[in-house]
């Protein structure tokens, strides 16, 4: 944890977690920022490119008292916030040892 | 007495006086309510009027739609009086479940700032009721986000319902089956992306939207 984490209280038996949230476009839903970039791509020679998506990547820090419980916790705030179900599909994954720092 | 339209302005709304005047065009009152104020027992009606409700962040009307003011919009709505949402407000109403479906970015990646045609598909909603069904008329659009998106269930369900209002004559941005604007099953939450409040005098080239706020006051 990098050391503007350390005015985070952590109370009796929670720890501190870093999840990455990926949203992403339905299959159905068209996402012509990525159809436009591929076309930018295969401009500059990268002509093996066959799909480029585009999405949104949000990091969060939260307490919670185990996996599962920030599991939860982030699964709560995609369905009531961070994501639309009509247009978008989301993917949560724990970052452990600062993968992404 | 003239009716009281209540027009919700959250930080970012552009379009609040341009509905203001549409309103008092047709001789009706108008009274601005900011996002964080919750009374609104002295309106008769309420318009979400366009722009970027905070910053559009996330996606359009995503956090507009925690606003203090839509908890209070949808017991507004509850006795069964007019909610519209114009472009920016109709996103931020189906952010907020108050209208079904999506606002997606427009087919092609534009941004689309232009007149349009449009057929009146329903005249049965208190934002329609003035206009004759089944004829053209022209209003403009001006959004990133107005590609209406939803499932075939909720598409059945707009049809078999009359809930379709206003379809593009030429579809501009990727709608499905050219959807411009809809309303709620109960008929009294409207949202349309199209802006009727820009074609109020000849000098605009359109006075086809002062029929939509006549509707509203009466």
């Amino acid at each position: 944890m990098s050391n503007d984490d350390q005015h985070l209280q952590i109370a009796n038996g929670q720890g501190l977690y870093e999840l990455l949230i990926e949203v992403r476009h339905k299959d159905k839903i068209a996402d012509p920022e990525g159809s436009t970039i591929n076309k930018a791509l295969a401009a500059l020679g990268f002509d093996n490119v066959n799909k480029v998506s585009v999405g949104k990547a949000i990091r969060i820090k939260l307490t919670a008292a185990s996996d599962d419980d920030a599991l939860a916790q982030t699964e709560k705030m995609c369905q009531r916030l961070l994501s639309n179900p009509v247009l978008e599909d989301y993917k949560i994954t724990i970052l452990r040892d600062n993968a992404y720092a | 007495m003239p009716k009281t339209v209540g027009i919700v302005v959250f930080p970012g709304t552009n379009c609040e006086f341009d509905v203001a005047e549409a309103v008092e065009k047709v001789g009706g009152k108008y009274k601005f309510i900011f996002h964080s104020q919750t009374d609104l027992t002295d309106v008769d009606s309420i318009v979400i009027a366009g722009g970027f409700a905070h910053g559009d962040y996330l996606r359009p009307g995503a956090i507009a739609r925690f606003s203090p003011i839509i908890e209070a919009v949808e017991q507004f709505a509850q006795s069964q009086k007019a909610v519209v949402g114009i472009c920016n407000g109709f996103q931020v109403l189906t952010e907020a479940g108050l209208l079904p479906g999506a606002l997606q970015k427009n087919a092609g990646l534009t941004f689309l700032c232009q007149p349009t045609v449009l057929n009146v598909t329903s005249t049965n909603t208190p934002f329609t009721s003035k206009l004759k069904l089944n004829s053209k008329v022209k209003l403009y659009i001006n959004h990133f986000s107005g590609n209406y998106t939803c499932d075939d269930q909720t598409l059945n369900e707009l049809k078999k319902n009359d809930q379709i209002i206003l379809t593009y004559e030429n579809n501009p941005n990727g709608s499905t089956e050219n959807i411009a604007g809809i309303c709620n099953e109960n008929r009294n939450i409207i949202g349309l992306m199209p802006h009727p409040e820009r074609a109020i005098s000849d000098f605009l080239d359109s006075r086809d939207g002062l029929d939509f706020f006549n509707s509203l006051i009466q």
